[in-house]
């Protein structure tokens, strides 16, 4: 039975679209500073050098692409598990348009070298005010939706979705907190080693809130969906959910191992990142068992292909960062280019590649189709990124593990074995094959942009009617 | 407690870390139950038409590695620092179980394996030293270590917008390139100040010394403002760098500790361009938070007097190769 309301995907529409083209346009960044690394002589232009266009990169896969993910998808998931429209829907439009203003805004200044030189961080303070505004819009939009549900009970996507709202709110506002001395130019309100562990328990959580724990509430409501299976443990998703988003709080320090950073916080950093690996496992786990009994579907879907593969990654990292969050194991890891390495293996293949998945679920619904355009295309879409993304990966793991051993390599006397410039010689080969790799998995966003072209093209805008509660819930 | 301002943060810091331990203590104790296990049953909740959950009870292996990172913490945190100040104490080493202490220890056994190494050298006078391949061997690799990041690979120094580096192998030498003065550039490091002339001379005085400069140092320029620059140059330049500007070395070695570099000999620690010269003038260099601050760090309480004295011997080699 269903009543004649419709849910409102006009946001879900406009912010899947445009999370295929920020995920074009900063992989395409990407591509363009791996191949600054390879080739130095394309740093033309100061406001095309690496060092300005790096940040550029990273925020905009991030906060772009993967913002308009999880845009797309919250307010996706939260009115359909909560049997109701979206809360405030004009709050919503703004959400989108800010958002979307907030992303030009980073593109223009961080080129022409306005930043607060804080990595992930690095937006000036009126941006950093715009963010906090659109921030708080999209929370009473989604909590709003939440408080005015249809069932009793909140669907385990949105205990994520929540928690990676609120900490994103909370980890932005404390680590933003500067001094303007103009339009353009802030200064942070902490100095020294309590800037630097502000901003590391900022961008850890990032990783945490942001890059996981939002995407485990996008893995929580399109695995079961795709697979058509229920969730494998309720139980489960309840301890790993607590344990997840409390731990993650304390890691940020594993960013400051043998700096000026007191040995206690080091040492609580190292331990509170070991004991996240269980937690991280318990979403890996119940996503991959929610597939047991459905594995053949995997031959004929590459959605769910796609998926799976997402969380075999986000296992792996989850495993790779508490070792390398080890003081000894950090002493070879860090500075080198296995955290590239380490970041990319969550950022393509968790994080990118579930939200590939979930989109290419969301496209044809949107526009009131089962289907994309092409299947095919998919499939090819998934082989691709998957190469691309081994290539990547395993070449900045061996590049990483070599720069570490050659920085630490010592002759009989003492002395360094190798001057600084012969382990960046040694690289050259690595980040030629990393520029492929990230090659190829632009490649796949651009066939994606095809797809979702043909599957739009035509098509009318569709708002599907909202979905009457079971009646195990009235 | 050094860590710490006052004692409370010690408690407070000590009270949140068994906090967290204990939550995550808690949580596992609370879901050991296997109950649910068996053929899965479905909990009563269906949301979006076909959301529906199993309750499976924890996997055990998963349970059993939660406990055992748990553990390794508590094992950790008894022998490490991290519960407030325990194990951390920067005034008495013998307390200390941190990276102070580990550093120490490092250094020590380092020093120890190493140090006879190069202490064997110290007593040979710099200029023989000079011309054993062994010892400049490990000059090299010492100078590869510590001084090519700015001098560069092959010691030719290195020339920028905002830095200066000299060319340790062109035979120019600012302060003297004799083995004694290589080592005590080396041991105490450099730091000549050329002064900030920008408020004593007006824009004109200064374009009309840069072109002065360029005309002696055999460059092209405006021979009307190198005429003007000469007075120019006469009352303010000459103390430092000469009375021909050769450089506070031609007036004799008791001038070198100045470093005033010879303007006339065609060699530039910066651009020679007209631009770059009135630059300098004006906002000097090491003069101040507004100029270039480009200095020659002191090395000897870095790295200790054996390994000074290798250095030098091998900076002098680079200028009396046969």
């Amino acid at each position: 039975m269903q009543s004649q309301a419709t849910y409102n995907y006009k946001v879900v529409r406009q912010f899947a679209i445009m999370t295929v083209v920020w995920g074009i346009v900063g992989m395409l960044v990407g591509v363009i500073v791996a191949a600054q690394l390879v080739w130095p002589d394309l740093n033309v232009l100061e406001y095309l050098h690496f060092g300005r266009l790096r940040p550029l990169h990273t925020n905009a896969v991030i906060f772009a692409f993967g913002g308009c993910a999880l845009f797309a998808t919250s307010f996706y998931v939260v009115q359909r598990t909560c049997h109701t429209r979206l809360f405030a829907p004009g709050l919503a439009s703004f959400v989108f348009w800010g958002w979307q203003l907030i992303i030009v805004a980073a593109a223009l200044t961080l080129p022409l070298g306005i930043t607060t030189g804080k990595e992930y961080a690095e937006l000036e303070w009126p941006i950093d005010i715009a963010i906090a505004v659109v921030w708080v819009a999209y929370a009473v939009v989604f909590f709003g939706t939440i408080a005015t549900r249809k069932v009793s009970h909140i669907y385990v996507a949105n205990w994520f979705y929540g928690a990676f709202i609120i900490a994103v709110a909370l980890l932005h506002i404390v680590n933003s907190a500067e001094i303007p001395v103009s339009l353009l130019k802030s200064y942070s309100a902490y100095a020294g080693v309590q800037d630097a562990m502000v901003q590391w328990w900022y961008g850890h959580n990032a990783v945490g809130f942001f890059l996981t724990a939002g995407f485990l509430g996008m893995m929580y409501y399109f695995v079961p969906k795709q697979a058509d299976r229920p969730i494998y443990s309720y139980r489960l998703s309840v301890v790993h959910f607590w344990a997840l988003i409390f731990t993650y709080m304390w890691a940020g320090p594993h960013h400051l191992h043998y700096t000026a950073l007191p040995d206690w916080a080091q040492s609580v950093g190292m331990l509170f990142s070991l004991i996240l690996l269980a937690p991280s496992w318990g979403g890996m786990i119940n996503g991959i068992m929610t597939l047991s009994g459905a594995w053949h579907k995997l031959r004929t879907d590459p959605i769910l292909k796609f998926m799976i593969t997402s969380l075999s990654f986000y296992g792996m990292s989850t495993f790779e960062g508490p070792m390398m969050s080890v003081k000894s194991v950090n002493a070879l890891s860090h500075y080198t280019d296995w955290t590239v390495g380490h970041v990319h293996s969550g950022a393509l293949g968790w994080v990118a590649l579930i939200s590939i998945g979930a989109i290419y679920f969301l496209l044809p619904r949107l526009y009131g189709k089962t289907e994309m355009y092409s299947t095919k295309l998919v499939n090819t879409h998934f082989w691709i990124a998957t190469v691309g993304i081994v290539l990547y990966i395993a070449s900045m793991w061996i590049a990483g593990v070599m720069q570490g051993l050659m920085w630490r390599a010592t002759s009989p006397d003492g002395t360094l074995s190798y001057e600084f410039v012969e382990g960046v010689k040694a690289t050259y080969p690595f980040w030629t094959i990393r520029l492929v790799g990230g090659t190829l998995f632009l490649v796949g966003m651009l066939v994606m942009f095809y797809n979702m072209l043909k599957t739009i093209a035509g098509a009318k805008a569709y708002n599907a009617p909202v979905v009457a509660p079971a009646a195990a819930h009235a | 407690m050094a860590d710490f301002i006052s004692g409370f943060w010690n408690l407070y810091v000590t009270g949140l870390v068994a906090f967290g331990l204990l939550f995550c203590l808690v949580v596992l104790v609370t879901n050991m139950t296997s109950q649910g296990a068996g053929e899965p049953k479905l909990q009563a909740h269906v949301w979006d038409e076909n959301l529906r959950e199993y309750n499976n009870p924890l996997p055990r292996w998963w349970l059993y590695l939660f406990w055992a990172t748990v553990i390794f913490s508590i094992f950790y945190l008894y022998l490490f620092p991290g519960f407030g100040s325990r194990h951390s104490d920067p005034a008495d080493p013998a307390k200390d179980r941190g990276l102070r202490a580990e550093y120490a220890k490092e250094i020590r056994s380092a020093n120890k394996q190493y140090g006879p190494i190069f202490e064997k050298y110290l007593g040979t006078d710099l200029a023989a030293l000079s011309a054993d391949p062994a010892a400049v061997a490990a000059g090299k690799r010492l100078f590869l270590t510590y001084c090519s990041q700015c001098h560069g690979s092959a010691a030719r120094g290195a020339k920028g917008k905002s830095y200066g580096f000299p060319d340790l192998t062109d035979s120019d030498w600012l302060y003297g390139g004799d083995p004694a003065t290589i080592k005590t550039s080396i041991e105490g490091g450099r730091a000549g100040v050329m002064t900030a002339f920008g408020g004593t001379l007006n824009s004109e005085q200064t374009r009309d010394v840069a072109n002065y400069v360029r005309l002696i140092a055999g460059l092209g320029s405006d021979a009307a403002r190198a005429a003007r620059g000469r007075d120019v140059f006469a009352t303010n330049c000459t103390v430092c760098h000469g009375p021909e500007g050769k450089g506070a070395r031609s007036m004799g070695e008791a001038f070198a500790v100045l470093g005033a570099p010879d303007l006339t000999d065609g060699i530039w620690l910066y651009s020679n361009s007209e631009e770059a010269i009135i630059d300098g003038v004006t906002r000097g260099r090491n003069a101040g938070p507004d100029s270039v601050t480009n200095t020659m760090p002191a090395w000897k309480d870095f790295l200790g007097d054996a390994k000074v004295h290798i250095l030098a011997a091998y900076v002098y080699s680079l200028n009396n190769k046969k």
